[in-house]
């Protein structure tokens, strides 16, 4: 009988072949002089050119029953490069004692014109710095460094929204002193944003009245994921058939927690409050143990 | 479309599994995605081959498991399935119900070789 394969048909022929012995198999020379008549659907791998080889996969390891494939389990999540990235920036911002918003709403809902208004009503009590995120131009940055503060352009292309990754990079930009007020101006879109923690204090979300009243419901990731909403463009309302407490309502289903405030950037109603609310929650961030992760 | 670089995210952690656990090969990868969260399985199918495209994941098998939306009824003090985000508790009709299952976006498990 075959001492390598167990078989018990092999005809002793003239054309001998000696097997070279491979690791783990244990064939001797000895053992196994003969030659199979049937090689050629012969099952072992490298027995044409003499090498009888049991662990030639990819781990160079057999076992029976088992192939070099394998299942690993990871249970990673997706965004948690992008969370990581968004914990450097906060920890860098914290310990430089800035306050920082991230801006989110869809295009043309005044987030600009609300930020040159606030850059102008506050730049005397804080240090404000910028950034811009736009697919392409440097249009709002351009607008925002006529108000006398400095702020930093970062086109995403193609890119929907901003990442930690480019916060990051554009924080390297900035000088940024001890204390003051960072504002990141979001890419509009309404959607992706939601998803993306930038290293940011709060998400402030941004609705305009010329919107519908139940976007909170048609977005909801959005107006979850944010702790302010900013019903701005407030002095449109008397030509409008928008009804702010639908929509309020709206806001505090899908976010039970979420603060609301009527604004204008053009005639500066509600402003106040705004201010207010930021230095309330700049001041609870100056103390560690209430610092938002 | 932010499934495009949540996919490349995605690569990115194949990557790094690369270099924690010895494989040349991707055969399959399988994703648990909330039926309440940031990611649409059919957009990020949709980019998957593009983007794994040249990657370690190229011709991967992408698989999605949805995980279905679950939240805490204060009231109820019982595990409830929630169909959208902050909804009442479909038992007692009333309740905000804390969200505790339907967010995840996880890279779960891979077939490697």
């Amino acid at each position: 009988m075959c001492a390598v394969c167990g078989c018990g048909a092999a005809v002793i022929a003239e054309n001998l072949h000696v097997e070279r012995p491979a690791a783990g198999v244990g064939v001797r020379k000895q053992d196994h002089n003969h030659s199979h008549s049937y090689a050629r659907d012969h099952h072992h791998r490298g027995h044409a050119d003499g090498v009888i080889d049991f662990g030639n996969g990819l781990a160079g390891v057999h076992v029976p029953g088992m192939s070099q494939e394998r299942t690993i389990s990871i249970e990673r999540d997706i965004l948690s490069k992008n969370d990581a990235f968004a914990h450097a920036n906060r920890t860098r911002l914290q310990n430089s004692g800035v306050f920082a918003l991230n801006l989110v709403s869809s295009p043309g809902s005044g987030k600009t014109s609300l930020l040159v208004r606030a850059i102008a009503d506050l730049k005397d009590r804080w240090p404000i710095s910028v950034i811009e995120g736009d697919q392409q131009t440097s249009r709002d940055a351009d607008r925002i460094r006529a108000t006398g503060v400095q702020a930093v352009q970062i086109n995403t292309g193609k890119g929907c929204h901003l990442d930690a990754h480019m916060v990051g990079h554009a924080l390297d930009h900035l000088s940024l002193g001890s204390g003051g007020l960072l504002f990141v101006e979001n890419v509009g879109n309404l959607v992706c944003p939601a998803a993306f923690d930038l290293g940011e204090a709060h998400k402030v979300v941004v609705l305009s009245v010329t919107e519908g009243e139940d976007k909170p419901l048609k977005y909801p990731d959005m107006f979850a994921a944010a702790d302010l909403m900013l019903l701005n463009k407030a002095d449109l309302l008397p030509h409008l058939d928008f009804d702010v407490s639908v929509c309020l309502a709206a806001a505090a289903r899908v976010n039970p927690r979420i603060h609301f405030l009527t604004v204008s950037a053009r005639t500066g109603e509600g402003l106040g409050a705004f201010y207010s609310w930021i230095e309330d929650r700049a001041a609870v961030m100056a103390s560690p143990v209430s610092w938002p992760e | 479309m932010h499934e495009m670089s949540l996919v490349e995210s995605l690569v990115e952690l194949v990557e790094d599994e690369r270099r924690k656990q010895d494989f040349s090969r991707v055969r399959m990868i399988r994703l648990r995605v909330g039926a309440l969260g940031h990611a649409e399985p059919e957009a990020l199918r949709f980019c998957f081959d593009a983007i794994t495209n040249g990657t370690i994941a190229d011709g991967a098998r992408l698989e999605i498991e949805t995980v279905p939306g679950e939240g805490w009824c204060h009231r109820c003090r019982r595990t409830v399935p929630l169909v959208e985000r902050y909804a009442a508790c479909p038992v007692c009709g009333i309740a905000q119900v804390r969200m505790t299952a339907g967010d995840e976006l996880r890279l779960a498990e891979m077939e490697v070789e």
